[in-house]
C-alpha cells in the first residue's frame, strides 16, 4: 500500500527525470558533445519560470510560452560562444572537451545563480499546488500528474518533428553519420545549432536544479541508451521506480545510491543500453 | 635538467620557511599551496598522461577525507589512517574504471562524476553535522606538523608522477592516451593501463583528501565531496599545463595566490573569474602557461635566427 504510493511518486517523477535526459541525449546523440552543464540549464529554466510566476502571476504551465523560446535565444548563444568550437575537433576530443567546458559553465553559471538569486530553494506555489487526484485509494499530487502528461506531450511533439520534418531527418542524418550527411548537402553546422537550441530548450522547459539533475539525466542517458526520445521516458521511469523501491526498504538517506548501482549494472552487461540502437 | 634544479630550489625554500616566519598566515598558505599541488598531480595523471578525462576527482578526495579523519579521531595513528584512506579511494575508483574502462567514449566520465555527487549527497544525508577534531587533539593543534606533512606529500606526488612517466609503463600509459588502437596492436595493454593510472591517481588524492582530513580543525563532511574539489584539480593542471610534470606546480602557485588577491575583492565572484579562465584556457590555451611559453620561446628563437 505505501510501497504502490511511493512507486506512482516514483514513476512521476522518473518522467521529469526522462524529460532532463532527452535533451542530453539529443545534444549527444547528434553533436557528439556531452554538456555536463544541462543540470545548470535546467535551473535556468526553472528560475525563468519562477520569476514569470512571481512578477507577473504567470502560470509556470503557460510561462513556457516565454521560457522555451528564451531558453532557445540562449541555447544559440552558447552554441555560438562556446560549443561551436568543440565540434570541429574528432569524436574522442570533441567529448572531452566538451565536458571540461560543460564543466567550467557549470561553475559559471552556478556562482552567478547564487550572486544574484542567493541559494534558497525556490518554489512555484499556484492555487491548484496542493490539489491531489485520487485513483482508488492512492492519492497522486495534480501537478505531478500534469508534469507527466506535459512530459509525454513534449516527448511526441519532439518526435514527431524528428520523424516528419526537414529539419529534424537533417538532424537524425547528421546523427547518423555527419560525414555523410555533408555529403547530401545538408548543412551540418546549422543542424548542429538548431540541436543544440533544441536540446537546450528541453533542459529549460524541465523542473530544475543543478547538478543533482545534470547526474540523474547523465545516468538516464547511459541507462536507456541513445537514439530513442521515448527511450529516454522509459528509462527516466525506470530510474524513479528504482528510487522509489530503494526508498521504501533502505530508507530515504540512499536514495541516490539506486542509480550508481544500475549504472554500473548496465555498463557490465548491456553498455548501449536498454533502448539502445548501437551495436 | 634546468626545472629539476627548479623543483629542487623550490622545495629548499618551502621546506625552509618556518625557520624564518612563524606566522600563521603564511604557513596556512604555505599548505594550501602544497594541497593544490598534490590535488592537480593527482588529476594530471590520470587527465593528463593517461588521457581519460574524470569529473568525479572531488569523490576519491572525499573518500579519503572521510575514512582518514574517521579513524584518525577514532584514535588510529595517522600513518595508518592515511594510506587506508587511500585504498578505499583506490577501491572506488577501480569499481567504476573497471567497467567503464572496457567500453570507449564518455562512461567513465559519467561514472566518475555520477559517483561523487552521489557520494556528496548521500554522505550528506547520513552525516550532516559538522566534524571537529576532538578538544584534547585541538588543545595540542599546530601548524608546523601539517605544514611538513602536506609539503612531504606535495613532492611525494611530483615525484611518483615524474617518476612513473619516464618508466615503461609511464610510456605505456601515454602510448594509449595517444592512440589506443596502435597501442595494442604494439602489445600495450589499454585496459590494463588506464587501470593503473586510475589507482595511481587514485590512491594519491585519497592521500591529499587524508592530509586535509589532518589540516583542517572542523567542515562538514559533505565538504569534502564538493564539486569545486574536482574544478581546482583540473583548473590547476589546465592553467598551468596539462601532460606536463612542472605545469600543475605553477598552476597551484599561480591558483592559490591568484585566489587570495580575488577572494578578498570579489569574495564568491572569484569563483565566475576562473571559471571564465578556465573555458577560455580549455578553447583557445590548451597548453596553460607552460605551452604559452614554450610557444613564445620558440617565436623569439625563430625571429633572433632570421637575423
Amino acid at each position: 500500500m505505501i510501497l504502490t504510493q511511493q512507486l506512482i511518486l516514483g514513476v512521476l517523477v522518473g518522467a521529469l527525470y526522462g524529460l532532463a535526459a532527452a535533451g542530453l541525449s539529443l545534444t549527444f546523440g547528434v553533436l557528439r558533445v556531452l554538456n555536463v552543464a544541462h543540470g545548470e540549464l535546467l535551473m535556468l529554466g526553472g528560475y525563468g519560470t519562477f520569476w514569470l510566476f512571481t512578477l507577473w502571476q504567470i502560470d509556470p504551465f503557460l510561462s513556457l510560452l516565454y521560457v522555451a523560446p528564451a531558453m532557445f535565444v540562449l541555447g544559440l548563444l552558447l552554441y555560438g560562444a562556446l560549443f561551436q568550437f568543440v565540434v570541429q575537433a574528432n569524436e574522442e576530443v570533441r567529448i572531452k572537451n566538451s565536458l571540461l567546458i560543460g564543466f567550467g559553465l557549470t561553475l559559471i553559471l552556478h556562482t552567478l545563480a547564487i550572486h544574484f538569486w542567493t541559494a534558497d530553494e525556490r518554489a512555484v506555489t499556484t492555487s491548484y499546488g496542493g490539489a491531489v487526484v485520487r485513483i482508488g485509494v492512492f492519492a497522486v499530487p495534480l501537478i505531478r500528474l500534469a508534469s507527466l502528461v506535459f512530459a509525454f506531450a513534449i516527448l511526441t511533439a519532439l518526435h514527431l518533428f524528428l520523424a516528419k520534418t526537414r529539419w529534424g531527418r537533417a538532424i537524425r542524418a547528421t546523427a547518423e553519420d555527419w560525414e555523410a550527411a555533408a555529403l547530401m548537402g545538408i548543412p551540418v553546422g546549422k543542424t548542429y545549432l538548431v540541436a543544440f537550441a533544441l536540446g537546450t530548450v528541453l533542459a529549460g522547459i524541465s523542473p530544475s536544479i543543478g547538478l543533482e539533475w545534470t547526474l540523474k539525466a547523465l545516468i538516464v542517458v547511459v541507462l536507456a541508451g541513445l537514439g530513442s526520445l521515448f527511450g529516454s521516458f522509459a528509462g527516466g521511469i525506470l530510474l524513479g521506480l528504482a528510487e522509489a523501491t530503494s526508498v521504501a526498504f533502505l530508507g530515504g538517506p540512499y536514495r541516490e545510491v539506486m542509480g550508481l548501482i544500475l549504472f554500473l549494472i548496465i555498463l557490465v552487461l548491456r553498455p548501449q543500453g536498454l533502448f539502445g540502437e548501437r551495436g | 635538467m634546468k626545472l629539476f634544479l627548479g623543483g629542487i630550489l623550490l622545495a629548499v625554500g618551502f621546506a625552509a620557511l618556518p625557520l624564518f616566519t612563524q606566522r600563521n598566515d603564511f604557513l596556512n598558505l604555505g599548505v594550501q599551496i602544497f594541497l593544490a599541488v598534490a590535488l592537480a598531480q593527482s588529476w594530471n595523471l590520470l587527465g593528463g598522461y593517461a588521457g581519460q578525462i574524470t569529473l568525479g576527482h572531488a569523490a576519491f578526495f572525499g573518500l579519503g577525507a572521510l575514512v582518514t579523519r574517521t579513524l584518525w579521531v577514532g584514535g588510529a595513528p595517522l600513518f595508518l589512517a592515511l594510506p587506508a584512506g587511500a585504498l578505499v579511494a583506490t577501491a572506488f575508483g577501480v569499481l567504476i574504471g573497471a567497467p567503464a574502462f572496457r567500453l570507449r567514449g564518455a562512461y567513465f566520465a559519467i561514472g566518475t562524476l555520477a559517483l561523487a555527487e552521489i557520494l556528496r549527497i548521500t554522505v550528506g544525508n547520513l552525516m550532516p553535522q559538522i566534524s571537529t577534531i576532538p578538544a584534547a587533539a585541538l588543545a595540542s593543534y599546530s601548524i608546523i606538523p601539517r605544514y611538513y606533512l602536506t609539503f612531504a606529500l606535495s613532492v611525494f606526488c611530483v615525484a611518483v608522477v615524474a617518476l612513473l612517466v619516464r618508466s615503461r609503463i609511464g610510456l605505456g600509459i601515454q602510448a594509449v592516451r595517444e592512440d589506443e588502437a596502435a597501442a595494442e596492436a604494439s602489445g600495450v595493454g589499454a585496459f590494463g593501463h588506464k587501470l593503473l593510472a586510475l589507482a595511481i591517481s587514485t590512491a594519491l588524492v585519497g592521500l591529499t583528501g587524508g592530509a586535509f582530513a589532518y589540516y583542517h580543525v572542523s567542515y562538514y563532511p559533505q565538504h569534502t565531496f564538493s564539486p569545486t574539489w574536482t574544478f581546482d584539480a583540473v583548473l590547476i593542471a589546465f592553467i598551468g599545463g596539462v601532460g606536463t610534470i612542472h605545469g600543475p606546480v605553477l598552476g597551484a602557485l599561480f591558483f592559490v595566490l591568484l585566489r587570495e588577491v580575488l577572494a578578498v575583492r570579489w569574495v564568491d565572484l572569484h569563483l565566475l573569474i576562473f571559471g571564465v579562465l578556465f573555458v577560455l584556457i580549455v578553447l583557445f590555451l590548451p597548453g596553460g602557461l607552460v605551452g604559452a611559453w614554450d610557444t613564445t620561446r620558440r617565436l623569439i628563437g625563430r625571429l633572433t635566427r632570421q637575423r
